[in-house]
C-alpha cells in the first residue's frame, strides 16, 4: 500500500511535467529520470526552467501538468516537509536567529531523531568546520555559510539533495575548490545530488550526467564528454564551450564516413556524428581540435586552406587565434603552447587541419547563434 | 591628518540640534520636575505656592495614596498591549506576506486613523460603545449583554480604546520586521521537515521578535501613562495614574505630588522595560 513519502527511495522520475504561469511555460512537457546515487546537473541559461524544475522537485511549486515519482512513490503534490528531499538554497537561507549547531540540527529535531548531537558533529567534521558550531550565520564568511548550508541538508540523509546554484555567490577560486569538495562529499555520503547551474564548467566538473535545458525543454542529456564531443544542437554546441559551426552540404559517403563540402573544400566525418536530417548541415569543430600550419606545409586529416590570421591572443597555456576564411567566416583556433613553435603573426596565410573524428554535424536549419548570447547578469566576475 | 579633523567634527555638528532640543525640552523640565517633587507648601502661603524642603516622603505618600491607580495603569496597559499584539500580528503578517499589490493601500489604512485627532477618535469610540450606538443594542438583542449592562464607563471600554489607539504603533514595527524576513528561510524550514505551524513557531516568530519587542514597547509605555482613554471612556472607578497626575497638577494644583507620581511612573516603566528587554533577549537578534 501507499508508504509514507518520507521513506521513499529510488530514482527520481519526472513524467511530462509542464509548469505554466499564464501563457508562459517555464517548463514544457519535460520527462526525465535521475538515477539513484548519481550527481546530476541541470544546466542552462537563466529563464530556461531549471530552477522551476528544481522547485517542483522540492515541493515549493506544483506542476501544472505531469507527475513526479521518487522510486515508486508519487510525490507530485506531497508537501515539502513530507518529502525526503533537502535543498541547498542559492543564498544559503540559513536561519539567522539560530547557531550553526541548531541550524544543522533543525531537520533532525523536526523529525524527532535521538542522536542529534552526534550527527551534527559528524557532519560538521565532514565539512571541516567543527569549531564554528556555536556561531551565528552572520559571523561566517560566504564559503563557510555555503558549507553549513550543505551540512544542514546532508545531515538528514535525504533520498535527494537539491543544489540551487550553490556556488554562485562565491569567488572563482573558492568556487573551484568547492566544486572538487562537493564531488568528494557526494561520493562520501552516496546521496543523489541534483545540481542546478548556468555555469557549464561547474556542471562539467561535478556531474556524472548533465541535462542541458533551454526554453523549458531538455536540449540534450549525457555525460559531460558526450555533450562536449557530440552536441546534437547548436544550442548545446555553443552553450557548452565554444564551437566553430561551418555551413556545408553532404556530398556523398565513404564507408562509415560522410564526405562534406564546405564552401568547395571536401572534408570527411563519421556518419554516427551527424545529426543532419537532409543534405544540408553545419560541420562543428571545437577550437582546440584545430591545428594551424603555414600555407604549403604537409598536413594530415581534414584541411581547410586559404585562412589568414586575423587576431592573436596569447593566454599562457594556449594561444587563441581568429582565422578569417575565404568565405568570410572567422574561425576560433586554440593552440597549446607546448611545441616551442613561436606563435603565428597577424596576417599570415595558414592552413587549418583536424582529425576527422572530431567533427560533429548539426542540422542545416539550426540557428548557429543559439546559446551564444550571454546574459550580463550571469557573467562571472 | 588634515582631512581627518573635519571628519571628527561632523558627527557632533549633526548631533547638535537634537541635543539642544533634548536639553531644552527634556533635561531642563526633568530637573525642574525633580526639584518640584520634593517641595512642600509654604506655611501660610496661597494655593500653589511651594518651597524646597527636600521632602522625599512625598514619594512614599504619593505612592501609598495611589497604589490602586498605579496597579490599574499597568494592568490596563498590559491588557491593551496583549490585545494589540493579538490583532496586529496577523494583520502585519497578512500585509507582509499575503497582500500582493494591495500592500501599500493596506499600510496607508493602518496609519489612516492618524489623520484624525487622537481625542476625536476616542470621543467617537464613546459613541460607538454608547447606549445609542450600534454595538450595545445588538449585543443586548443577542442576549450577550444584559439589559442594564453598559460598556462605556467600564474598564472594558478603556482597554478597548487603548488597544485601538495604539494599534498602529504595534502594527508598523511588526510589519517592518516580518517584511524583512527572507522568504527563503521560510522555504528552508519547510524543506527541513517543519510543517506550517512549526515553521511559524520556530522561524517566523523568532525572526519577528525585534518587531514584537519594539511594538509592545511603543504600545505599553504610552498606554501606561495614558489618561485620555480613561477620562473619556471610563468612570472614576477606572482612573489610571495619568488621570491622577492630571488632576493633581491642573485641578488641585498639588505640584509636588504630581511630580513625585510622574517620577515614580517613569521609574516603574523603566524597570519593567529593562526586565522585559532582558527577557526577550533582543540583543541576540540580528
Amino acid at each position: 500500500m501507499a508508504i509514507d513519502p518520507i521513506e521513499a527511495r529510488g530514482d527520481l522520475r519526472l513524467t511530462r511535467i509542464t509548469k505554466s504561469y499564464g501563457d508562459f511555460k517555464a517548463v514544457d512537457d519535460l520527462t526525465l529520470t535521475i538515477p539513484k546515487g548519481s550527481f546530476f546537473a541541470l544546466l542552462g541559461p537563466s529563464g530556461c526552467g531549471k530552477t522551476t524544475t528544481l522547485r517542483m522537485v522540492a515541493g515549493l511549486e506544483e506542476p501544472t501538468v505531469g507527475s513526479i515519482h521518487l522510486g515508486e512513490t508519487d510525490i507530485t503534490t506531497t508537501r515539502p516537509y513530507q518529502r525526503p528531499i533537502n535543498t541547498v538554497f542559492q543564498n544559503y537561507a540559513l536561519f539567522p536567529h539560530l547557531t550553526i549547531f541548531e541550524n544543522i540540527a533543525f531537520g533532525l529535531r523536526r523529525r524527532g531523531l535521538k542522536d542529534v548531537k552526534e550527527q551534527v558533529e559528524k557532519v560538521l567534521n565532514l565539512v571541516e568546520l567543527p569549531h564554528l558550531a556555536g556561531r551565528k550565520p552572520t559571523q561566517l564568511s560566504g564559503g563557510q555559510q555555503q558549507r553549513i548550508a550543505l551540512a544542514r541538508a546532508i545531515v538528514n540523509r535525504p533520498a535527494l539533495l537539491l543544489l540551487d546554484e550553490p556556488l554562485g555567490a562565491l569567488d572563482l577560486k573558492l568556487r573551484r575548490q568547492m566544486q572538487i569538495e562537493l564531488k568528494w562529499i557526494q561520493r562520501e555520503v552516496g546521496l543523489t545530488f541534483v545540481h542546478v547551474t548556468h555555469d557549464q564548467e561547474e556542471a562539467m566538473t561535478m556531474a556524472d550526467t548533465i541535462a542541458v535545458m533551454n526554453e523549458g525543454k531538455i536540449e540534450q542529456m549525457g555525460t559531460p564528454a558526450d555533450l562536449y564531443d557530440d552536441p546534437e544542437t547548436a544550442f548545446v554546441a555553443n552553450f557548452l564551450g565554444q564551437s566553430n559551426l561551418i555551413k556545408g552540404k553532404i556530398d556523398g559517403s565513404d564507408g562509415d564516413n560522410l564526405v562534406i563540402d564546405l564552401f568547395g573544400q571536401k572534408i570527411s566525418m563519421a556518419k554516427s556524428r551527424s545529426h543532419a536530417v537532409d543534405s544540408s548541415l553545419y560541420a562543428g569543430i571545437r577550437p582546440e581540435k584545430f591545428r594551424i600550419s603555414r600555407t604549403g606545409t604537409q598536413v594530415r586529416g581534414n584541411t581547410l586552406t586559404g585562412g589568414r590570421i586575423e587576431d592573436v591572443s596569447y593566454i599562457g597555456v594556449s594561444t587563441q587565434y581568429v582565422v578569417a576564411m575565404p568565405w568570410g567566416q572567422e574561425l576560433m583556433v586554440f593552440e597549446q603552447n607546448d611545441d616551442g613553435v613561436p606563435p603565428f603573426n597577424k596576417g599570415e596565410e595558414v592552413v587549418i587541419s583536424w582529425e576527422p573524428t572530431f567533427t560533429f554535424g548539426l542540422r542545416g536549419d539550426e540557428d548557429v547563434e543559439a546559446g551564444t548570447e550571454v546574459n550580463p547578469e550571469e557573467l562571472d566576475e | 591628518m588634515r582631512t581627518a579633523l573635519p571628519k571628527v567634527r561632523v558627527p557632533y555638528l549633526l548631533l547638535f540640534p537634537g541635543f539642544a532640543f533634548l536639553f531644552t525640552f527634556f533635561i531642563l523640565p526633568i530637573v525642574n520636575l525633580a526639584q518640584t517633587s520634593t517641595q512642600t507648601p509654604i506655611s501660610g502661603g496661597d494655593t500653589g505656592q511651594y518651597e524646597q524642603t527636600f521632602a522625599f516622603g512625598n514619594y512614599i505618600d504619593a505612592f501609598l495614596e495611589n497604589r490602586e491607580q498605579f496597579a490599574r495603569s499597568f494592568v490596563y496597559a498590559t491588557l491593551a498591549t496583549i490585545f494589540a499584539l493579538a490583532i496586529a500580528y496577523p494583520l502585519a503578517y497578512a500585509i507582509a506576506f499575503k497582500s500582493g499589490k494591495f500592500k501599500n493601500i493596506l499600510l496607508v489604512l493602518v496609519v489612516a486613523p492618524f489623520f484624525t485627532s487622537f481625542l476625536l477618535r476616542t470621543i467617537a469610540w464613546k459613541q460607538i460603545l454608547g447606549e445609542e450606538g450600534f454595538l450595545v443594542p445588538t449585543l443586548r438583542n443577542l442576549h450577550l449583554l444584559g439589559p442594564q449592562t453598559t460598556i462605556t464607563s467600564t474598564s472594558v471600554a478603556v482597554v478597548a480604546g487603548m488597544t485601538y489607539n495604539f494599534l498602529p504603533f504595534m502594527t508598523l514595527p511588526l510589519y517592518a520586521s516580518l517584511e524583512r524576513i527572507d522568504p527563503r528561510t521560510i522555504e528552508a524550514s519547510g524543506d527541513l521537515y517543519a510543517n506550517g505551524i512549526t515553521t511559524f513557531r520556530r522561524v517566523t516568530v523568532p525572526l519577528s521578535m525585534p518587531g514584537v519587542v519594539a511594538g509592545t514597547l511603543l504600545t505599553f509605555i504610552p498606554a501606561a501613562g495614558d489618561y485620555v482613554n480613561a477620562a473619556i471612556l471610563g468612570s472614576p472607578n477606572t482612573k489610571m495614574i495619568g488621570n491622577v497626575i492630571e488632576s493633581r497638577y491642573f485641578k488641585i494644583v498639588d505640584y509636588p505630588t504630581a511630580a513625585a507620581l510622574s517620577f515614580t511612573l517613569m521609574a516603574a516603566i523603566l524597570i519593567l522595560v529593562t526586565l522585559y528587554i532582558r527577557k526577550a533577549g533582543t540583543e541576540e537578534l540580528v
